[in-house]
């Protein structure tokens, strides 16, 4: 047994340790060191600090340098636009068109005017969204799950091309199809007169789910595809059909994703312009259509301000309500598999 | 199972092949195709508006696309070493550039940008020395600002997600073996990030290219190639128009095939 040295500093707590030099108690070495050590250690201590302070402020000139440019650009190109939208929402419509200043709440109390607007918009959008997630949905899950994996990257490959093809060159393909020399032509043929296609609610939701069905399969694919399949293997191991298997497994596990991409789907619908402008043909409009009457015609600024500044307000709701579904789907189901 | 998907690329297709398919077709009636003939491209690449539009837009993707690639590697670069609350500030900030609809992007740099010119245009007359003074106006500027600004959030975003997913150890594997930040980011972190910088210029490549609707609000009386064939579609539908729009697929197809050879080469370089 060793001696135990007497100490300056209060005892270690006996318990843990044995109290023998040479343990590994924590206190231990502390008690030890005479004070000159700790000085000597206290003083490299702080020039380290002072080394570290310096490389601080050059990593943080590097950091602040890095961003510059881009917090630059979102603070004149967003949130500058922001702040001059909404004040534009409060002022008056000179007799000339444009705008003069004034405080009003005019402009907001004027909105029910557009009220057919919001409403086609309202319901087409979350309409369309849910349709496209009909059709992608079963896309999807064969892509992920069923499709051949020597085929799969060109069948992936083959629902990403039209998302990088022009908006407006596929909508009007369907202009195209569904005006008089289109569809209701072959149906004049075989004797069924007068079919009217374009311009009907009908051909904006179709117009939806063709434009932007790309954008619903790629996601809820990626989902499919991350999910593990011994989790399948598990669930037919333990007597699930593949029914069962599906919606015990496969779709609770998909869910987070495919709700974010509803929300994303129709917040972008709800700012859709083309879709409802080339097959609504002015009978059925959005929001996006009455903005660029007031904005590029009628000239009405204040007006369109608030319109514009409502639909953000609309699409901030959307957002937290999705949000807020997402965060509870995913908290209660998500199972960790790394 | 089959046959539904199979219905749905025939779904995705049929409307862009019967385009393509009338751009040849040798009459001058929609509906009727009467024999193969390729007049109408040399009809549309002979309207000179539609070139100069085509330089436009192009012009106008290539720069917004280029600043969009360089700023939003930075941020992405920069917010890595933000404290949360910053960081967190900054992915609102592009979330939100994202998120907020075309249409209102458009507006509120319309807006925005004629409230700033009325001010700065007669000031600038003030104090400009000659008879001269230059009017500042909406044109190529501010598409490409307009383009740049969704464009740099979605490079921030893709590249943030690739930083994401690298492995820190390699890069401290790389300090430990005493290579400086700058030598750790050419060899190490660079060549990680870079197809998703590719990819994220090529997005926003297109992107620009195929938008309508915030350059129709922002381009003052310059034409992009979207806003010509909108204008075009209006006044009425015309093989001219089927051959535009199977010029513009055939570019959107061309960039993307090279963006997957590109980023299939950049992957199995770094891979090894």
């Amino acid at each position: 047994m060793s001696k135990v040295r007497p100490s300056p500093w209060p005892s270690p707590p006996a318990g843990e340790g044995t109290g023998a030099a040479g343990s590994l108690s924590p206190f231990e070495g502390e008690s030890d060191w005479p004070a000159g050590r700790m000085r000597a250690q206290f003083n490299t201590r702080f020039n380290g600090l002072t080394m570290r302070a310096a490389k601080n402020t050059k990593r943080n000139l590097v950091t602040a340098a890095l961003v510059a440019p881009a917090a630059a650009w979102l603070c004149v190109f967003l949130v500058l636009p922001f702040i001059a939208m909404l004040v534009f929402a409060f002022c008056e419509r000179a007799p000339e068109g444009g705008y003069q200043a004034a405080f009003t709440f005019a402009q907001f109390a004027n909105l029910p005017t557009r009220a057919a607007a919001f409403w086609n918009t309202l319901m087409l959008a979350p309409a369309g969204a849910l349709l496209c997630l009909l059709v992608a949905y079963p896309v999807a899950y064969y892509l992920a799950v069923r499709a051949n994996p020597r085929y799969r990257l060109i069948l992936v490959s083959l629902v990403v091309v039209p998302f990088w093809t022009s908006l407006l060159v596929r909508t009007y393909a369907w202009m195209y199809i569904l005006g008089s020399r289109g569809i209701p032509n072959l149906l004049a043929m075989i004797g069924i007169e007068d079919v009217r296609m374009l311009n009907t609610p009908g051909a904006v939701l179709l117009g939806i789910v063709y434009g932007y069905l790309p954008l619903m399969i790629m996601p809820i694919y990626v989902s499919l595809e991350k999910l593990d399949r011994r989790l399948l293997e598990a669930s037919a191991d333990l007597g699930a059909k593949p029914v069962s298997s599906f919606f015990g497994v496969t779709l609770p596990l998909s869910l987070p994703g495919v709700m974010t991409d509803v929300a994303l789907v129709t917040i972008l619908l709800l700012g859709e312009y083309l879709i409802p402008q080339l097959l609504g043909g002015g009978k059925v409009f959005f929001i996006g259509n009455a903005l660029v009457d007031l904005f590029l015609q009628s000239r009405n600024w204040p007006f369109g301000s608030a319109i514009a500044v409502t639909l953000v307000a609309v699409v901030v709701v959307v957002l937290m309500v999705a949000m807020r579904i997402a965060w509870k789907v995913a908290g209660t189901r998500q199972v960790d598999l790394v | 199972m089959r046959a539904l998907v199979s219905s749905v690329y025939l779904f995705l297709y049929a409307p862009i092949a019967l385009v393509v398919l009338f751009s040849f077709n040798a009459g001058r009636n929609a509906s009727e195709f009467t024999g193969f003939s390729a007049a109408w491209y040399g009809k549309a690449l002979s309207n000179t508006f539609l070139v100069s539009a085509l330089q436009n837009s192009l012009m106008i993707a290539f720069t917004s696309a280029t600043l969009a690639a360089v700023f939003g590697t930075m941020a992405a670069l920069g917010m890595e070493r933000l404290g949360p609350r910053m960081r967190a500030f900054f992915d609102a900030l592009f979330a939100a550039a994202i998120v907020v609809p075309g249409v209102v992007i458009g507006i509120a740099t319309l807006v925005a940008l004629v409230a700033v010119f009325s001010f700065v245009n007669p000031a600038l007359a003030m104090i400009w020395p000659g008879d001269h003074p230059p009017q500042l106006g909406l044109g190529y500027g501010s598409i490409i600002a307009a383009h740049g600004l969704f464009s740099m959030a979605l490079v921030a975003m893709i590249v943030k997600a690739r930083i994401a997913s690298l492995g820190r150890d390699i890069v401290e594997a790389s300090s430990d073996l005493y290579a400086t930040p700058l030598t750790t980011f050419r060899l190490i972190v660079l060549p990680q990030i870079l197809p998703s910088i590719l990819a994220g210029f090529l997005l926003a490549f297109t992107f620009s290219f195929d938008d309508f609707i915030i350059a129709f609000f922002v381009a003052g009386s310059k034409t992009t190639l979207p806003i010509y064939v909108f204008a075009s579609i209006r006044r009425g539908v015309t093989p001219e128009i089927n051959a535009i729009a199977t010029l513009v697929l055939v570019a959107s197809l061309l960039l993307i095939l090279t963006a997957r050879v590109l980023m299939r080469e950049t992957k199995s370089k770094s891979g090894e």
